[in-house]
């Protein structure tokens, strides 16, 4: 297996507050990993560091064999190929569906219109919205607007999926389809890290599954072993809290 | 006819004309606050302080000031320093200044009410920041700001009336023309304030409308 992405002792502070402290990871092509553990812990941040939404204060991001640093590469061009699905969807409201869709493309990669809408077609009906394709965000479900969302960010053909909280802000009868989109992306080969609180997900597809708190990983393992056997005190207590509920 | 009220119809189209200089004069102007606007109000919002201490200023400044003094600056000021601005562009010049520091604290809040993860999203596909701007926060932002923008409009509608003092012959100039030939004061300024508002009314109809048209499902 080829490495896409690896991460050295990455640190970033919000004034005061250090919230990564010296992040290490490598990730392979087709991986899927799952980051979770409790809120502040610096999930959602590292995720946002790795395509630059965030900047780090220190540390290396290499993505693809390139190094993510503005002063050095178009940051633009890592991002299109890093997609990215965020917990309040965030579609723009004031584009259809399918203007969601072909908007980057045709701007960032110079996509022919048509080529863009075909492609548009085939990813909605993939996940399953090919009807809502002249429709505005605001007329679908939150969990169809997440379906939205994942299928915008396929739309550059990224080589690399990070999902923050996709299914936090939805409710719960909602989560089954976005989990369903992410699975069969998953299956598809997808390389993806997802920042969840979705165990049942996590079981289920992860190839490792990663417990971030305090700034760091703490334990790191295939599914069976972490929920089975964790081996940090904070991670057993962790699940259990989570699980026993 | 009485003589009061023949004056105003008999000089009607006179101050058609002048009406007509007014919207001339408004709808330059309102071009050119909102492309100052739009600049300065991005740049207020700028992390880098280059742009945004001198929009800063501007803003605090032009609006911290008579309209009437920044005319006779433009027109009565600048030529001693060797700028000669005729009174036509010299009066557009002096409006749409002083309007794009109000469109510019109007379209800073207009950005700043489209949440970040709009920016965000726009960024993670690949879009660079004019593009994400371009495309998606100031669309969104136009959206919300056109009733105050509407207002702003109308305002300087009526503002317009002050180029009356460099000799631009606009709706108010053309009432005062009439009534020193006639003495009408009362009919012909009526006459005046009732093709201001038949202006502003129909421009605040038009925003409506706009908004309308343009709303979001």
């Amino acid at each position: 297996m080829s490495e896409i992405l690896r991460v050295e002792n990455l640190w970033k502070s919000f004034g005061k507050l250090t919230v990564l402290k010296g992040v290490n990871l490598t990730l392979n092509r087709g991986e899927v990993l799952v980051i979770v553990g409790p809120s502040g812990g610096g999930k959602s941040t590292f995720l946002r560091c790795i395509n630059h939404l965030e900047k780090p204060d220190r540390g290396r991001i290499i993505f693809d064999g390139q190094e993510v640093d503005e002063s050095k590469i178009n940051i633009n061009q890592i991002r299109s190929k890093i997609g990215m699905v965020f917990q309040q969807f965030n579609l723009f409201p004031h584009l259809k569906v399918v203007e969601n869709l072909t908007l980057a493309p045709i701007k960032v990669k110079g996509l022919e219109e048509s080529e863009a809408m075909k492609k548009a077609r085939k990813l909605l009906e993939k996940v399953g919205l090919i009807d809502k394709i002249d429709s505005y965000p605001s007329q679908l479900s939150g969990g169809q607007q997440q379906r939205v969302a994942i299928a915008r960010a396929l739309m550059m053909d990224p080589d690399l999926m990070l999902f923050d909280e996709p299914t936090s802000a939805l409710d719960p009868e909602l989560v089954g389809e976005v989990l369903d989109t992410m699975k069969s992306l998953a299956r598809d080969g997808m390389t993806m890290i997802v920042v969840t609180h979705e165990m049942g997900f996590a079981k289920e597809v992860a190839d490792r599954i990663a417990f971030m708190e305090d700034g760091n990983f703490v334990e790191e393992g295939p599914p069976e072993e972490f929920f089975k056997n964790p081996k940090n005190p904070r991670t057993r207590e962790f699940l259990s809290r989570i699980l026993n509920v | 006819m009485p003589y009061w009220l023949e004056v105003p119809i008999k000089s009607f189209p006179y101050l058609l004309k002048g009406a007509v200089a007014t919207l001339e004069v408004t709808s330059l102007s309102v071009l050119l606050g909102l492309l100052i606007g739009t600049f300065v109000g991005m740049g207020r919002l700028s992390r880098n302080p280059i742009f945004s201490r001198p929009a800063t200023v501007y803003v605090e400044f032009i609006r911290g000031t008579p309209l009437l003094v920044q005319i006779y600056i433009i027109y009565f000021g600048l030529p001693s320093l060797g700028l000669n601005l005729p009174k036509f562009p010299a009066g557009i010049i002096a409006l749409g200044i002083n309007s794009g520091a109000y469109v510019a604290e109007i379209v800073r809040a207009g950005i700043q009410s489209i949440s970040h993860g709009q920016y965000e999203a726009a960024r993670s596909l690949g879009l660079t920041h004019w593009q994400a701007m371009r495309y998606i926060i100031l669309p969104q932002a136009f959206r919300n700001i056109l009733p105050a923008l509407g207002n702003e409009f109308i305002a300087l509608t009526k503002d317009s009336s002050l180029v009356s003092v460099i000799a631009i012959t606009e709706l108010l100039r053309a009432g005062q023309i009439v009534i020193s030939r006639t003495f009408q004061s009362f009919s012909v300024y009526f006459a005046v304030a009732l093709l201001y508002f038949v202006m502003t009314f129909t421009m605040s109809r038009m925003v409506r409308w706009v908004e309308k048209r343009l709303a979001i499902p």
